[in-house]
C-alpha cells in the first residue's frame, strides 16, 4: 500500500469519527453515528496492517480477539448503573496502551521513523514524553476514580496538609526529567518519567470527592484523548493528532458543562476537598435539629399524586444506587394511565458521569420526549402539582439560590420548591453531598417519603392498583 | 610608477581576488550544504511539526463545534464512543506489533494492541447498548 493511500484512508478514518460525534446531536441519528465510528475504526485498522512493515499478522490477530473478547464480554454484561466505572476503567486502558506505544517507539524508533535508539530526534522525544506522562496520568487516575465509583476506596476527598505544595513540586520535577530524557536519551529518564506520572495521576484524583466525580470522568476523557495526541505527533500521524483533539476536547467541554452545573471552577475541582465527611458531620450538627419534617407513607404519596394533574419526577444518584428506575417507571405509567402529565427533570449533575440518568430512564424505556433538561423544564415547577424527587438532594436545595454562604451557593437548581407539593423520596436525614442542609425538607407543603427508592416506587404503585 | 611596481600591485590584487573567489566558493558550498540540510531535515518525518500541529488546531475546532451540538440527554454515550475511538491509539501499536521478530518494543506493541482493543470493543458495544433503549413515545 503506496504512502498516499495510507494517508487517504486515514483521512476517510477521521471523516467517520467526526460523523459519529455528530450523529450524537439527536438520538435519532445517534445509532447510525456509531456505525460511523465503527466504520472509521475498522478502516484505520486494516489501512495499518496493510502497511509493509507489519507482518506478524499471527500475532495481530490473537491481540484483537483476546482484547476483544474481553471487551465484548464486559460490554455485554455491565449493569447500566455501573457504567461510570466502567468508563473510568476503559479510560485507564487507552492511558495504558498510550505509554506501551511511547515505550514501543522509545526502544526502537528506526520502526517509525524518528531517529535510531540513543539518536532520536528532539522534537519526538518531547511529544513522546507528554503522550507517556499523559497517558500514565490517565492510567492511574482511572484507576483511582474506578475504585471510588465502584466503592472500593472511600469516595471521601482524601487531603493532608502540604497536598497542592507536593503536586506543584512534582510537576516541576516532572518538567526536569523531561529535560533529562532529551538530553540523556537513556531508558532510565524514559522510566523515571513513566513512574512519576504514575504517582502523579494518583495524587491528582485523590482529594476529588465523590459528587465530583462527572468532572473527573470527564476530565479523565479528555486526558486519554490528549494522550492519543502526543502519541500521534510523535509517530506523524495524523489520523491519531485528529481522532486524539476530537476526544480531548470533547471531554473538555464536558468537564465544563460539569462544574456549569455545579457553579464551580474547574480548578476547584481538581485542587479538591469539597464535600468530604467532616462537612457534612458539622451540617449534622448544625441549625435543623429542633425544626420538624412531615414524613408520609406510600398510600399517602399515592393519594397525592393520583389526585394531582401534573407530576414531575426529579431523579438522582440515590435511584441509581437503590436502581430504581424501572419500579419509577412502572409508577409514571400507571399515573400516565389515570390521565396525569408525568415528566422527568435532568440536573446536568445528576449522577456519576454526564447523562448517566438519561442512560438509566432510557433503560427503563422512558421514551426521550419525556425526559426534560433544566433549562427546558424549570419554569413549569410553578403550575406543576407534585414534585416527585427520588434519590436528589443538592440540585434541588435553595440555598444554592438564597444563602451567599452556602458551599452550593450559586448552582443552578431544579426549582421543584414552586410546585404545590414536593415528595421527596430518600432513606433518612442526612445531607447530601455537599454536606448541606435542604430546608426544604421543613417546608409545610414537602412531603418526606422515608425509605429505599426502589421500595417506595414499588410500594406506590401497590398503592396506586 | 614603474613597470616592476605596476606589475606587483597586479600580482596582489589578483591573489587577493583569487582568494575572494575562494571564499565564495567556499560560502556557496556552505550554504548548499545548509540548504541540503535543511530539505533533509524536513523529510525525515513523513510530515513536517507545522502541518501536523496546523491538523491539531483545526481538529480541536472541529470538536469543539461538534460536541457542543451533542443534545445533554446522550452525554453517557457521547463519553463512550469517545472512549472507543481514542482507542485508534491502536494504529500505533499494531507498527510496534508489527515486525516479524520478537523483541521489547514487539511485546510492548502485543500488549497495547490486546488493550486497545478491549476498548474498541468495549467501548462502542456498550454504546450501542445504551443507543438502543433511547426510544421515541410508541
Amino acid at each position: 500500500m503506496t504512502e498516499n493511500l495510507s494517508a487517504v484512508l486515514y483521512l476517510i478514518s477521521s471523516i467517520c469519527f467526526i460523523m459519529a460525534l455528530k450523529g450524537l446531536s439527536s438520538p435519532d441519528s445517534a445509532r447510525q453515528g456509531n456505525m460511523f465510528g465503527i466504520a472509521g475504526m475498522v478502516i484505520a485498522i486494516l489501512t495499518t496492517i496493510a502497511m509493509p512493515e507489519v507482518m506478524s499478522y499471527g500475532t495481530i490477530l490473537a491481540g484483537i480477539v483476546i482484547g476483544g473478547s474481553i471487551g465484548t464480554f464486559i460490554a455485554r454484561k455491565i449493569e447500566m448503573t455501573a457504567l461510570p466505572q466502567l468508563v473510568a476503567a476503559f479510560h485507564s486502558l487507552v492511558g495504558l496502551a498510550a505509554c506501551f506505544v511511547a515505550a514501543a517507539a522509545f526502544f526502537r524508533p528506526e520502526a517509525y521513523g524518528i531517529g535510531t535508539p540513543g539518536n532520536i530526534a528532539v522534537g519526538s522525544l518531547v511529544e513522546m514524553a507528554v503522550g507517556l506522562a499523559i497517558g500514565a496520568v490517565t492510567f492511574t487516575g482511572s484507576i483511582i476514580a474506578f475504585g471510588k465509583l465502584q466503592g472500593i476506596l472511600s469516595g471521601a476527598p482524601v487531603t493532608f496538609s502540604g497536598q497542592h505544595p507536593l503536586n506543584a513540586a512534582l510537576g516541576l520535577l516532572m518538567v526536569a526529567l523531561v529535560v533529562w530524557l532529551c538530553i540523556d536519551q537513556s531508558p532510565a529518564a524514559f522510566w523515571a518519567v513513566f513512574v512519576l506520572a504514575l504517582v502523579l495521576g494518583i495524587l491528582i484524583i485523590i482529594p476529588i470527592g465523590g459528587a465530583d466525580m462527572p468532572v473527573v470522568i470527564s476530565m479523565l476523557n479528555s486526558y486519554s484523548g490528549w494522550a492519543a495526541c502526543g502519541i500521534g505527533f510523535t509517530l506523524g500521524n495524523s489520523l491519531l493528532i485528529i481522532t486524539g483533539a476530537l476526544v480531548g476536547s470533547s471531554g473538555a467541554i464536558l468537564s465544563y458543562i460539569m462544574c456549569k452545573g455545579m457553579n464551580r471552577s474547574f480548578f476547584s475541582v481538581i485542587l479538591g476537598g469539597f464535600g468530604g465527611e467532616s462537612d457534612a458531620a458539622a451540617a449534622m450538627g448544625g441549625p435543623g435539629g429542633d425544626k420538624s419534617v412531615k414524613s408520609g407513607s406510600a398510600d399517602d404519596a399515592a393519594f397525592i399524586m393520583e389526585n394531582a394533574s401534573s407530576v414531575v419526577i426529579v431523579p438522582g444518584y440515590g435511584m441509581a444506587v437503590a436502581q430504581a428506575q424501572h419500579a419509577l417507571r412502572e409508577l409514571g405509567d400507571i399515573l400516565k394511565g389515570k390521565g396525569v402529565k408525568v415528566r422527568y427533570a435532568i440536573h446536568p449533575v445528576a449522577g456519576r458521569m454526564p447523562g448517566h440518568m438519561n442512560v438509566l430512564l432510557a433503560e427503563a424505556n422512558v421514551p426521550y420526549e419525556d425526559v426534560l433538561e433544566l433549562e427546558e423544564i424549570n419554569r413549569d415547577f410553578a403550575q406543576t402539582d407534585v414534585a416527585f424527587v427520588i434519590g436528589a438532594n443538592d440540585v434541588t436545595n435553595p440555598a444554592a439560590k438564597t444563602d451567599p454562604a452556602s458551599p452550593i451557593y450559586g448552582m443552578p437548581i431544579l426549582d421543584v420548591e414552586n410546585a404545590k407539593t414536593v415528595l421527596f423520596v430518600k432513606r433518612g436525614m442526612s445531607s447530601g453531598y455537599a454536606g448541606v442542609e435542604n430546608e426544604l425538607f421543613f417546608r409545610d407543603n414537602t412531603m418526606m417519603l422515608f425509605s429505599d427508592a426502589k421500595k417506595m416506587c414499588e410500594e406506590i404503585v401497590q398503592a396506586l392498583d | 610608477m614603474d613597470a616592476t611596481q605596476i606589475e606587483q600591485k597586479a600580482k596582489a590584487l589578483a591573489e587577493q581576488a583569487a582568494s575572494l573567489a575562494g571564499e565564495m566558493a567556499q560560502f556557496a558550498t556552505d550554504a548548499g550544504g545548509a540548504i541540503g540540510s535543511v530539505t533533509e531535515t524536513a523529510h525525515t518525518g513523513p510530515y513536517s511539526f507545522i502541518s501536523l500541529f496546523t491538523v491539531f488546531i483545526l481538529a480541536c475546532f472541529v470538536g469543539y463545534y461538534v460536541v457542543w451540538r451533542v443534545t445533554p440527554a446522550l452525554h453517557s454515550p457521547l463519553m463512550g464512543v469517545t472512549n472507543a475511538i481514542s482507542s485508534v491509539i491502536i494504529v500505533g501499536a499494531l507498527i510496534a506489533a508489527g515486525p516479524a521478530e520478537t523483541n521489547f518494543s514487539q511485546i510492548m506493541g502485543f500488549c497495547a494492541v490486546v488493550l486497545a482493543s478491549v476498548n474498541i470493543f468495549g467501548g462502542f458495544i456498550v454504546t450501542q447498548r445504551m443507543l438502543s433503549m433511547f426510544k421515541k413515545k410508541r
